[in-house]
């Protein structure tokens, strides 16, 4: 009897969450020891989606690379691109017209409210909540739209460029974001209507998969997930990169740094991101198309009163061709506050036209490492609001 | 009817008593009948319902307006390869969907559609009809053992759990409507509320038409109560291994369940087959017209299946757009809200009825 009850009672039972599984967000593997409905254990296992993007810059030219750049995270991928481009940008020492960095910079906070509307969608299709996700994806069409008109491109986007942006904006774009920008606070307002104070939601997500801010800090969570346990830390304040130090706006924080905090922060972030986009476009200034990038290098006048040029460097040509660029030798690391948290990209140049190493740091790789501490011991139901809570993309976890 | 049909059989030259034998099968005949029917047009309803929701169009290719979706779905059910895998308990993996469906199958026996069209109308009905509904819940446990799956596993342990909990004020908020009419026969509580929408049973036992609403949610295992098949955690819980034809008897189990749970809320509380006005419609539109009473009776008939069938497609409609609006909620808090509020609600619910019916 008693060899009976170990057998069966006693035995923890081991389950495969994953890597074909409906809400890992991917192919994710998480091997997790059930007690009953209780987890005891979690081992997340990575690696599924690895395609090798840091090696694969090392044989191909900068401008070769740059394509490549956008699918480290399919969901936001200008902000990766944007990555990319500043650290080449500082080791070859390029300045980029104004006009190029608030281009940027509207592109980069729509994506943002992309990326994030998308992470409600799934996050509640975690929940079992089936409808958000079609409303997610009716206003997300609306932005894609508009970077497609922009871009060529729906999620892919390769529109940055090292020195600015490869392509003025359409007619009438600027005025047809303003539009969307008037629109999207209200239907943000209907999400919040059925989901703020949703009594399952709030029973579902408070209180659940609570991040201490030290834990988080150890971890090295960043972005909207470490700003819902009060850490002030958003790049775009206290680092600014592109033209955020003449735009003014909020950090978005919460406290408690549970599952609904960070859904509490996102939102607010969204909104946030509007009023960014409004300003920005209230500020744009105007220019010819030359002014969108940077067209040569050494145009032959005083290096500081130029805006356009600034190279010193061994450049073949004068133009900034794409087969002979090549930036001086040098390292340099750029930090972009992605939708995700701190996006970060090392570039190494030993001077060919080939970087000679090129290193992602990206957000939700750490958000999978502090996952098995935050579901420890809570009952299996729990793992996907804490784990979809993340908004963990499995491309750029294994990159 | 028996005697047209013991009349054919004389004719053919078969003895009676295997007219008189064959004679109950014929409303099973009509309810197996009637159920397919009830289905296709269900799950039809759910997803142009839901698309209608979620800003979508729904099927619209097979058929008109994708009318003839379901159909061209069962048929692909029907012809899929049914696969079980190695290490499953045959017999209980093949019995599991037949203890799933059969149960339902009987109560809709049991249910008064209209006055007459009642296939089984027995002293104790509504006493039948939910010990008939628990059994469905060991089927799901057997099939999520059988399985050798741990998703399904976990989902038929959920299931008992949810079942355990949710039974409970269920039949205690029941209990108040036959306080209400005095009797556990389907017909005569539905009798009991005639004389319009007033004197339905939803006004005295408001709380307890809430609490029945809520638990037959949990007791088609629909969001936000589908824990046995959380999509989200376990895959498809307990039909996860399923395929074929014994998928769709799962499928066809969970939505006559959905449809007939519907009908024994209307009959319970919003006055199943009776009309919501004094009388019926055609006694008051044609009673000058109409002078043969026995197609007045056929008129009648066809209205009392008119509001049957609207009430319990309002209810279907409310129960659809339930699960289009809210997230699934975890088994403790599930069972916390069950036992700590629906039981004290439904009991509450019982001495209020129990005390009007003392009055009046």
């Amino acid at each position: 009897m008693s060899k009976l009850k170990e057998n069966t009672i006693q035995k923890d039972m081991l389950i495969n969450v994953g890597p074909q599984h409906p809400s890992t967000h991917g192919v994710l593997r998480l091997v997790i020891t059930l007690e009953g409905e209780i987890i005891r254990d979690t081992k997340p296992v990575i690696g599924y989606l690895h395609r090798g993007k840091e090696k694969l810059a090392e044989s191909r030219t900068y401008f070769q690379y740059l394509p490549m750049v956008d699918r480290v995270d399919y969901l936001s991928g200008f902000f990766y691109q944007a990555a990319y481009c500043y650290a080449v940008e500082s080791i070859a020492g390029l300045k980029i017209p104004r006009r190029a960095e608030y281009i940027r910079l509207i592109t980069m906070e729509l994506n943002r409210i992309a990326s994030h509307l998308l992470w409600l969608g799934s996050f509640l299709l975690d929940l079992g909540a089936t409808s958000p996700l079609f409303y997610v994806f009716r206003e997300r069409e609306e932005i894609i739209k508009l970077l497609e008109q922009l871009t060529g491109q729906r999620m892919m986007f390769n529109y940055y460029t090292f020195g600015g942006v490869k392509m003025e904006l359409p007619e009438g774009w600027p005025a047809s974001v303003l539009d969307l920008c008037k629109k999207l606070p209200k239907l943000f307002d209907e999400y919040e209507a059925i989901i703020t104070k949703n009594p399952i939601v709030l029973e579902r997500t408070k209180g659940v998969g609570i991040m201490s801010a030290q834990q988080g800090l150890d971890y090295g969570i960043s972005g909207p997930n470490i700003r819902a346990s009060g850490v002030n830390y958003d790049l775009r304040k206290s680092n600014p990169y592109s033209v955020y130090d003449e735009i003014d706006f909020n950090v978005c924080l919460a406290r408690s740094g549970d599952s609904y905090d960070r859904y509490i922060v996102r939102v607010a972030e969204m909104r946030e991101s509007i009023k960014i986009i409004e300003k920005a476009l209230d500020r744009l200034p105007g220019g010819i198309p030359e002014k969108l990038k940077v067209k040569r290098v050494n145009c032959g006048c005083n290096k500081d009163d130029c805006g356009y040029c600034g190279f010193d460097t061994r450049l073949m040509g004068k133009k900034l061709n794409a087969a002979v660029f090549k930036p001086p030798i040098g390292e340099a690391t750029a930090m972009i506050e992605a939708p995700r948290g701190v996006a970060c990209c090392y570039v190494v140049s030993d001077g060919t036209n080939k970087p000679y190493r090129v290193k992602w740091r990206t957000p939700s790789f750490s958000a999978v490492q502090i996952l098995p501490e935050l579901i420890k011991d809570r009952l299996f139901a729990d793992l996907m609001p804490i784990f979809g809570s993340f908004d963990v993309v499995l491309p750029e976890v294994d990159r | 009817m028996y005697e047209l049909y013991a009349k054919i059989i004389n004719i053919i030259g078969i003895p009676e008593i295997f007219a008189q034998m064959t004679w109950p099968v014929f409303p099973f005949g009509c309810v197996a009948a009637l159920l397919v029917l009830v289905v296709i047009f269900l799950v039809l309803m759910e997803r142009k319902v839901l698309a209608w929701l979620t800003v979508r169009k729904g099927p619209n290719r097979v058929g008109p307006n994708g009318f003839l979706q379901t159909f061209a779905d069962a048929i692909k059910l029907l012809f899929k390869e049914d696969i079980m895998s190695r290490d499953t308990n045959k017999v209980l993996f093949t019995i599991a969907p037949i203890i799933v469906f059969a149960p339902i199958m009987v109560i809709y026996g049991l249910m008064p559609f209209t006055e007459h069209f009642v296939a089984i109308n027995l002293a104790v009905g509504l006493f039948l009809v939910f010990a008939l509904s628990s059994i469905t819940t060991v089927g799901i446990v057997i099939a999520g053992w059988a399985s050798n799956n741990k998703y399904s596993l976990l989902g038929g342990m959920r299931s008992a759990a949810q079942a355990i909990s949710y039974e409970i004020p269920l039949v205690i908020a029941v209990l108040a409507v036959a306080v209400l009419a005095g009797s556990l026969n389907l017909v005569e509580i539905v009798e009991n509320q005639a004389g319009g929408i007033l004197s339905w049973n939803m006004w005295p036992a408001f709380i307890g038409f809430i609490v029945l609403f809520i638990c037959s949610i949990a007791e088609v295992n629909r969001i936000p109560f589908d824990l046995p098949e959380a999509e989200s955690e376990l895959v498809s819980g307990y039909n996860t291994e399923y395929s074929g034809m014994k998928f769709a008897l799962f499928f066809l189990a969970e939505y006559s369940a959905l449809f007939i749970i519907s009908v024994l809320i209307a009959t319970l509380f919003l006055g199943g087959y009776l009309s919501p006005f004094n009388d019926y419609l055609s006694v008051i539109l044609f009673t000058n017209l109409i002078t043969n009473p026995e197609i007045m009776d056929l008129f009648i008939h066809i209205e009392q299946g008119f509001w049957l069938v609207a009430k319990t497609y309002a209810l279907i409609f409310a129960i659809i757009w339930i699960r289009g609006t809210l997230p699934r909620l975890r088994a403790d808090q599930l069972m916390g809200f069950s036992w700590k509020f629906l039981l004290p609600l439904s009991l509450f619910n019982l001495i209020l009825v129990a005390t009007y019916k003392l009055m009046i």
